[in-house]
């Protein structure tokens, strides 16, 4: 008897429980740390024709490859004024990743690698702690030739550090060369 | 000569006599069967907590001397036979008459003492000792299992460890709880077993698919955890135990309590917490490493010879941190990892857990029931349901850390029945079949993409399996088993992924939402699984037995091998699954040779296991994003082969010294390239010599050396552009570290503080020497060196 109280029990039960899953379809998640978009603004100080460098990548983490383009030659023996937007663009309206940077400026740090006829680039911003942010920065062309910059944003890096990528630290959230021409 | 023996029998004499004068009780006996009350030698009769096994000779009959008056339990197993406990009240003589089922039972007949388990005829199967589960107490399931020759470990750390059977994991390995296949989410390598090993009373490994009851798609193995055998009497007893260990500066604690009524009701409550904080490997703390777990099981029935129930509720849940340096941004920070040696986040120590780190949930609740039919056999009938939950949190920007970046809740129902066919004396059978199904939802309050997408999976499957007595030493089994599954998901896709995948002109027919950038796609998948085993086992003596057989499964694809998509943070790669896997299908072909001689023995388990469509995780190229460039890994099918040998030896020195040794190596080669695999574990040997004087409180003291090889054999690295470096790059995923070689130290004793009371303390020194060291198959091994010197100090109350 006690049998089968506990077997009918366990029927119940059972019941009860397969027949609680619904068929609906899930709900899409948009992504919301992605930065799909970086653009570098270098206005001459001084005056002169403003620079743009992008990159962009609509599919995040997805196959395709980020778009990069640059909108024109420096100026040789120049100095930029740099600015550096950051967007989600899977969203609409797109949001303004930069914003969240500047907030968390203790935890972020953009760092500038440059080759050929660029003399240096200098931080423009600083932290609550006075360490570089980079959100803002200048940039010293030489004379005429061809050059590269890289910009990487770390999250999480060592602050202060020695203003290289491997002391540094921390993990990549943007990392992206731009192939420039000095005239 | 002579006056060697001589002194031997003066030994001996003195030894008697001594014992005589304190003891002189005797327990004699006849065992045979129940059905035909034939005699049964062979069988094994121990006095549990007295450490005395005697056996009984071709007539049945045994006899235990030198005992001092009191009660004492006696289990009795034989190797055809349903485990018994009898409990024997005794003046000065005892004679018994036991009378045991002459058939073969499910696993309730594990010898908990011997060395072969027997949940398989044929198959190799092993069992842990009880002492083993408590020494590792405070450490993972996988740990304990890995003592097991031909266990080894898949780690993410010290705290998440899987065990790997004969080279294959995850999906390919089934735990099985007191009867319940776990459901907690095993296809993923960073998924450890949502089990407490102090939940645990036996466990069994069998290291193959032989065991086709409790599935066809065991690749690599089965694990089979079983609750504490009770002897119907009116008792109550119960354990505590403190563990306290200082890499991690933590410990746990147990307690466990039974109660057991004379018609065979009895109720079982047991609960461990367990808290850690970073660990330490010799030269630096590791950073986010600590845990805490706290689990409880209460379990209670009723067991009788005739019929019995049994009700269990589990709980399990863990907050486990991930070391911090291992949560990396792009490839750069990996090469960076790899070549600097050191991690580059080291904090003080703390308790505290932060991103990244995991919490899991399990709730486990099994309802079963068994009926004997005279002269038929036993049906049984059993409900378990399942709910795992997995919360794993990543370093996030925007003050996100506090929201889970991946949320997967499976929920698993499971009924089973099956029927073990008994009354011919010498053959058995057991058919049997299983309903499940599964429910996975993927929380879309996370803001990250689906990792694992909403699925609901259905399971059928029909087995039936026979063992038949060819003579007194020579047994023959053979079983099939049938198993459908079902997958029908609903999975958001990139647009750009589906494409890239080719799915467009495939499964165009599956899509039924386009949202631009993602289409929902809701693909239905049949699988349909043939598992089959066979195998013989002679065994003409009770020292030596040979075991050969042969495995047939198949095994459906698991979630991440269909479904992946998408960054995976500590490893800075791309996974991709494919909807087009199929199922794997393996051949292996095991042996056994047993033999023990007066003062030693030997166990030999040769093994060859050959995977058509094998399912593995390879690079195959790169892609690029604005974080760089990723290399992308993507399940793919081939044929694989591995070929292995377990080897084990021991060998008694004299009544207090005795050695252990242990060699288990394995080859695993993908043939359809002609290239090593992946993640194979290294060779590996294990010796350990123990001294131990049962006149001091039972004194035990052993020293342990592990030493392991370094895998010579593994597929090439892969080339990645790094954006740091403007070039291309070699990036050394694939290399595996030196050898290494760690010693450990365990002494024991037992104090018997009263009557009912008794005290067991242990002292363990893992890596005694500090050694600095990194293994093959922790996926740290990029960040972070090996655990440090641990001393654990152990005291259980017995009461």
């Amino acid at each position: 008897m006690r049998t089968i109280k506990f077997l009918s029990m366990l029927a119940t039960a059972s019941l009860l429980f397969v027949s609680c899953s619904d068929d609906d379809d899930p709900e899409v998640v948009n992504e919301e740390e992605t930065i799909t978009t970086m653009t570098v603004t270098l206005i001459p100080v001084g005056g002169g024709d403003t620079v743009t460098l992008q990159t962009q990548d609509l599919d995040g983490d997805g196959p395709a490859a980020p778009t990069v383009s640059v909108s024109g030659p420096l100026a040789g023996n120049t100095t930029y004024g740099g600015a550096i937007l950051l967007l989600d663009e899977t969203d609409t309206p797109p949001e303004n990743i930069t914003e969240e940077v500047a907030e968390e400026d203790d935890e972020h740090q953009f760092f500038f690698q440059t080759t050929g006829s660029i003399n240096g680039v200098t931080y423009g911003d600083f932290d609550g702690d006075g360490n570089p942010l980079g959100i803002t920065f200048g940039l010293e062309t030489a004379t005429a030739g061809a050059a590269s910059l890289t910009i990487t944003l770390r999250h999480e890096p060592k602050k202060p550090n020695d203003g290289t990528l491997a002391d540094a630290g921390g993990e990549t959230d943007i990392a992206q060369t731009f192939n420039l021409t000095v005239q | 000569m002579r006056s060697l023996f001589f002194i031997l029998f003066c030994f001996l004499v003195v030894v008697i006599a001594k014992g005589q004068s304190v003891c002189d009780a005797k327990i004699e006996g006849k065992i045979s069967d129940y059905h035909s009350k034939t005699p049964l030698g062979n069988a094994t009769i121990e006095v549990l907590d007295k450490s005395i096994t005697v056996y009984s000779d071709t007539q049945g009959s045994f006899e235990i001397t030198n005992l001092c008056p009191g009660t004492y339990d006696l289990a009795i197993s034989h190797p055809e036979c349903s485990d018994t406990m009898i409990s024997v009240r005794l003046d000065t003589y005892k004679n018994l008459t036991i009378k045991l089922e002459h058939h073969l039972e499910e696993l309730s007949e594990v010898d908990v003492v011997g060395k072969v388990a027997k949940t398989t005829n044929s198959a190799q199967e092993l069992a842990l000792r009880q002492q083993t589960l408590e020494e590792y107490s405070s450490g993972t399931l996988a740990d304990a299992l890995a003592t097991i020759n031909g266990v080894s470990t898949l780690n993410t750390g010290a705290t998440i460890v899987k065990p790997i059977i004969h080279g294959l994991s995850g999906s390919r390995i089934l735990i099985l709880n007191n009867g319940v296949r776990m459901q907690d989410m095993e296809w993923g390598d960073e998924h450890a077993p949502n089990v407490d090993i102090n939940s645990v009373d036996r466990i069994a490994v069998i290291k193959g698919a032989a065991a086709l009851q409790y599935g066809g798609d065991a690749i690599g193995g089965v694990i089979v955890m079983k609750p504490q055998l009770l002897a119907a009497k009116d008792t109550l007893f119960g354990q505590t135990m403190f563990t306290g260990m200082t890499n991690g500066q933590g410990g746990n604690a147990n307690t466990e309590i039974t109660k057991v009524f004379k018609n065979g009701l009895f109720l079982k409550a047991q609960g461990s917490y367990k808290q850690l904080g970073d660990q330490e490997a010799p030269d630096y703390v590791l950073s986010n490493t600590g845990m805490n777990e706290i689990a409880g099981t209460l379990h209670l029935g009723k067991k009788e010879f005739t019929w019995g129930w049994d009700a269990q509720y589990s709980y399990y849940e863990a907050e486990i941190g991930i070391l911090r340096a291992s949560h990396i941004g792009n490839v750069d920070d990996l090469i960076r990892s790899i070549n600097s040696g050191s991690p580059n986040v080291i904090n003080s120590f703390t308790y505290d857990i932060q991103n990244p780190k995991q919490q899991v949930t399990h709730h486990l609740a099994k309802g079963s029931f068994y009926k004997r039919f005279e002269g038929l056999g036993k049906l049984n009938l059993q409900y378990d349901f399942q709910q795992n939950n997995r919360l794993e949190f990543d370093v996030r920007r925007g003050g996100r850390g506090d929201r889970a970046a991946l949320d997967l809740q499976l929920t698993t129902h499971s009924l089973l029945a099956d029927f073990v066919y008994d009354a011919p004396k010498r053959f058995s059978g057991h058919f049997g079949m299983m309903g499940r199904y599964q429910n996975n939802f993927a929380n879309p309050d996370t803001g990250v993409r689906r990792l694992i997408p909403d699925y609901d999976k259905y399971d059928l499957g029909v087995f039936a399996i026979g063992e038949y007595e060819l003579s007194d030493t020579w047994k023959a089994d053979g079983g099939l088993r049938y198993d459908f599954t079902q997958i029908d998901a609903k999975k958001f896709y990139r647009s750009s992924r589906w494409e890239e995948r080719g799915y467009d002109s495939e499964f165009e027919d599956l899509v039924i939402d386009n949202l631009g950038t993602q289409l929902l796609v809701n693909p239905v998948l049949d699988y349909h699984n043939f598992s089959a085993s066979t195998g013989v086992r002679y065994q003409p003596t009770n020292e030596r037995s040979f075991r050969l057989n042969y495995s047939l499964s198949q095994r459906a694809p698991n979630p991440a091998e269909l479904f992946s998509d998408g960054l995976h943070h500590s490893a800075a790669r791309i996974e991709l699954g494919d909807l087009r896997i199929g199922n794997e299908t393996s051949h292996k072909l095991s042996a056994s040779y047993q033999h023990d001689f007066k003062k030693g023995g030997f166990l030999v388990e040769p093994y060859i296991n050959r995977i058509q469509d094998f399912i593995l995780l390879e690079p195959t190229g790169v892609e690029f994003s604005i974080r760089g460039a990723f290399p992308v890994w993507a399940y793919r099918q081939t044929n694989a082969s591995l070929i292995g040998l377990d080897a084990s030896g021991y060998y008694t020195y004299s009544n207090h010294l005795t050695s252990n040794h242990q060699f288990s190596i394995v080859k695993g080669r993908d043939s359809g390239l002609d290239i090593p695999l992946v993640n194979m574990p290294s060779a590996r040997m294990e010796n350990q010599l123990t001294y131990s004087q049962p006149k001091w409180n039972n004194f035990e003291l052993s020293l342990r050396s592990e030493y392991v090889f370094r895998q010579n054999e593994f597929p090439e690295n892969i080339m990645v552009f790094s954006p740091q470096q403007q070039e291309e790059v070699l990036l050394e995923v694939n290399t595996p570290p030196d050898a290494y070689h760690v010693m450990g130290l365990n002494a024991r004793a037992v104090f018997e503080l009263h009557k009912k009371l008794k005290l067991t303390t242990s002292l363990t020194i893992n890596n005694a020497l500090n050694t600095t060291y990194r293994e093959y198959l922790n996926r740290q091994r990029f960040f972070a060196d090996d655990l440090g010197r641990n001393i654990i100090l152990q005291l259980k109350l017995n009461y």
